[in-house]
């Protein structure tokens, strides 16, 4: 059965009666694909765009016929060698995107503005040492005015609003006194310009501007390029549901158009994508993503089902349910609210700085104008010289020491294959002293690996591997990703809830292959007896001609988990295991990574109870988890980084995610956390440095334009060259480095539900 | 020095037309996709051989 999938939901109409879509396009490799793709394409008449953007993978597609089927691209694009998934640009993308390009609209201006503000600034600084006249001076002065007031008001505009929000919420960030400084840096230079002064500060107000956008700019850049890898893996999971009309019609629509009460067929072998109630049919299912727990549970009518179960034996209709008071969702949703309130006092390092600087640089400024009245200066003099005290303390070096560090590293971890989700991830990580992991999903592979295979004949267990390529079913898909290059049977067919079948070798005496359920492969007898050496495992049956094997599939810790375990210990990070599965399984894992701090069968509320315990013990936890269970403990620790196979709500949960199959990336992200965290706090003390040179000379009022700008730029120079050593030490980013915008993984693929074919 | 009086404008309004230029650009989606524009342009087979 293939139910039509409905496009409708993702395909916006704009005003103007074009309909869009935009996919994410899997297996582009080069940029010969470019051409490829738009010319493929170009046979589609009705099409009138369609654009593949090379940076982050997608295809922006266009049309105006009103019964066109956006279908016919997908299929077009799958002869063409390219899997296409459709997909929506979420709420955050888009307002990202417009902020992008506000901030460089802002910075633009205050780049132009910068440069001739200065060309005309030198001029006035070697001609007040020279013979420059009066007239020409003010000349100067009046259209450096005439460039910097505009320019400050248009972009200032980040900073002045933030200042402005903060200061509504009676709170300090580093944008009050950026905001402070430059807007008295402009109101006293135009005053100075209009009683002929020898000198005005247009020059260091906008060229501040300019370099704190420059800063904001690349964060936003490294956001959004993070954002965008995130965006791609979601649509690549390409959540479907198979929903079931009121008269027995099903269609496939993506897992935003799903409302409360539609009834949803899940086949055997497709990941549950909803949660709700099964109405009918009974099977078993796997909710390791769920609960942590790897032994299959059976469900009948009246069970609830949670996404990320894996349905393995019948097909079973479910109705979805909004999360229910007394479900295992609704506590966890209550469970994560509870901790994100928590989690959002945290204080950022560079408001802490904030906090403190603008205190110290304001009551500085005013003892400056009282001290200098009263050793008899004149109020103007006095204060001019107060206001360039807080030109000269204006945040420049102070605001970069953080973000740009920040940019650094987060570039660095993207190319580890770790993707950030939240600002203050990296400072947070680098206080962690504990790392508590989740072990289904977590230390263990997301998906079942064959542990048996030393028992296979060699060409049985290829040619397993090979007929699993063929198949959608999760255990056929964990098996094709050790088919490592190997191709499919040609001819060979699927029998949804049995497995694959495939003739081997010419016509008259081909031979016939399996690869199924036992009963499907006649290899009972075999399945019952392996299974009673592991009752965990779940069992794959594969028969080519009268020769019969049965692989056992288990979750095998990740391959580098020991060596990654160790070395976070050798580190002095406490290593402690909480999970929701029974005791043997987790006792296993313990013993085989040395740990000896675990706990098993937890409830979410247990391992927030547990986490809080270790908190009481002065310990900074991070959390590394992947399933529903885990996703309030990855809200209420410290820190926490998620797989990006884990179940939605962990994800949103975690401050990062981490890519792959290795383990790795984890360790990488808390090393490089703190070699970044050392480094931002050795910029705020190289800011700190400056200021003290720099503020008594303009106590003394011996600070020219000239100083402030030499004085201001260098500072920045220094703090963003420091930045840069906040980087992974010695290692090239890999060939195929785990992030490309479309990864192609085995793991990702199988988190796939049944698509119709085309 | 009455010459800076008409050269400064002039030149101001060089400044200008470039920022306008880049604000154009901006605008007009040119820096969405900087991968592909960079490779994009080794791709001559909109040109037609006669």
């Amino acid at each position: 059965m293939s139910p039509a999938f409905d496009y409708s939901a993702l395909v916006e109409t704009r005003p103007d009666g074009v309909r869009h879509l935009d996919l994410v396009i899997e297996g582009i490799t080069c940029a010969a694909c470019i051409g490829d793709i738009e010319r493929g394409l170009a046979c589609l008449p009705e099409l009138e765009k369609a654009r593949l953007n090379y940076t982050n993978r997608r295809l922006a597609a266009e049309w105006r016929v009103a019964d066109f089927d956006p279908m016919r691209v997908i299929s077009r694009l799958a002869e063409l060698g390219y899997k296409a998934h459709p997909f929506e640009p979420s709420r955050e993308e888009e307002i990202e995107a417009a902020e992008m390009r506000f901030l460089l609209r802002c910075l633009a201006v205050a780049g132009f503005a910068a440069m001739n503000i200065m060309l005309l600034s030198v001029s006035v600084w070697s001609g007040n040492a020279s013979d420059i006249t009066e007239e020409t001076r003010d000349f100067f002065h009046w259209i450096s005015a005439l460039i910097a007031l505009p320019t400050a008001a248009y972009a200032g505009q980040p900073f002045f609003r933030n200042a402005f929000r903060a200061i509504r919420a009676r709170s300090m960030t580093m944008d009050v006194p950026i905001s402070l400084g430059v807007t008295l840096a402009l109101g006293m230079s135009l005053y100075e310009t209009i009683h002929h002064a020898h000198h005005a500060y247009f020059d260091s107000a906008v060229m501040l501007l300019f370099f704190l956008l420059l800063g904001r700019v690349l964060d936003q850049v490294m956001r959004r390029k993070t954002r965008a890898v995130a965006g791609n893996l979601l649509a690549l999971r390409g959540e479907t549901a198979v929903v079931l009309g009121d008269g027995g019609a099903a269609r496939e629509v993506p897992l935003k158009a799903v409302r409360p009460g539609d009834r949803v067929l899940v086949l055997p072998g497709d990941r549950v994508s909803v949660d709700g109630i099964v109405l009918d049919g009974s099977s078993s299912v796997d909710a390791s993503l769920v609960t942590g727990e790897t032994a299959h549970a059976p469900v009948g009518p009246g069970a609830l089902v949670y996404a990320g179960a894996v349905n393995l034996d019948g097909a079973l209709t479910v109705q979805v349910t909004a999360a229910a008071e007394g479900t295992l969702l609704d506590e966890v949703n209550r469970l994560v609210e509870t901790a994100a309130n928590a989690r959002s006092r945290y204080l950022r390092l560079a408001d802490r700085a904030a906090r403190i600087y603008s205190p110290i640089v304001h009551v500085t400024a005013l003892a400056t104008a009282i001290g200098w009245m009263l050793l008899g200066a004149g109020l103007h003099d006095a204060l001019i010289t107060a206001i360039a005290v807080l030109i000269i303390t204006c945040p420049c070096a102070l605001a970069l020491a953080v973000p740009a560090t920040q940019v650094v590293a987060s570039g660095s971890l993207f190319r580890a294959g770790v993707l950030l989700q939240t600002g203050d991830a990296i400072e947070r990580m680098a206080a962690c002293d504990t790392i508590v992991f989740d072990k289904t999903g977590t230390l263990t592979t997301p998906e079942p690996r064959v542990v048996n295979a030393g028992e296979i004949a060699p060409d049985l267990l290829e040619a397993a591997c090979r007929l699993a390529l063929s198949s959608r079913h999760p255990l056929a898909a964990a098996l094709a990703g050790q088919a490592l290059g190997r191709s499919p049977f040609p001819g060979a067919r699927e029998e949804a809830g049995h497995g694959v079948v495939a003739q081997l070798g010419p016509e008259p005496g081909a031979i016939e292959a399996r690869l199924g359920s036992p009963t499907f492969c006649g290899a009972e007898a075999q399945a019952t007896a392996a299974l009673a050496g592991a009752p965990d495992a779940t069992v794959i049956a594969v028969r080519v001609g009268e020769r019969r094997a049965v692989m056992l599939m288990h979750q095998v810790l990740r391959p580098d988990a020991a060596a990654v375990v160790a070395d976070l210990r050798r580190r002095g990070f406490r290593i402690a295991i909480l999970s929701g599965d029974r005791e043997q399984p987790v006792a296993d894992a313990a013993q085989a990574l040395g740990v000896d701090e675990w706990r098993s069968g937890l409830k979410p509320g247990g391992k927030i109870d547990a986490l809080a315990a270790m908190a009481a013990q002065g310990r900074r936890v991070l959390m590394v988890g992947d399933g529903l269970n885990d996703a309030p403990a990855l809200a209420a620790a410290h820190a926490s980084i998620s797989p990006v196979t884990a179940a939605h709500l962990a994800q949103s949960s975690a401050d990062a995610l981490f890519l792959g199959e290795r383990l790795r990336p984890v360790a990488d992200a808390v090393v490089l956390a703190r070699t970044a965290h050392a480094v931002m706090r050795q910029n705020l003390g190289i800011a700190v440095v400056y200021n003290l040179i720099a503020v008594p000379l303009a106590i003394m009022g011996h600070v020219t334009p000239l100083i402030a700008a030499a004085a201001m730029s260098g500072s920045s120079i220094i703090v963003t060259l420091n930045a840069l050593r906040a980087r992974l030490p010695g290692r090239e980013p890999e060939q195929g480095s785990p992030v490309s915008a479309t990864p192609t993984r085995p793991f990702v693929s199988t988190q796939r539900p049944a698509r119709a074919a085309p | 020095m009455n010459v800076l009086v008409y050269l400064l404008p002039i030149a101001l309004s060089l400044g200008l037309l470039g920022l306008g230029a880049f604000l154009w650009s901006l605008k007009s989606g040119q820096y969405d996709d900087l991968d592909g524009a960079a490779v994009r342009i080794l791709d001559d087979d909109d040109v037609r051989r006669n």
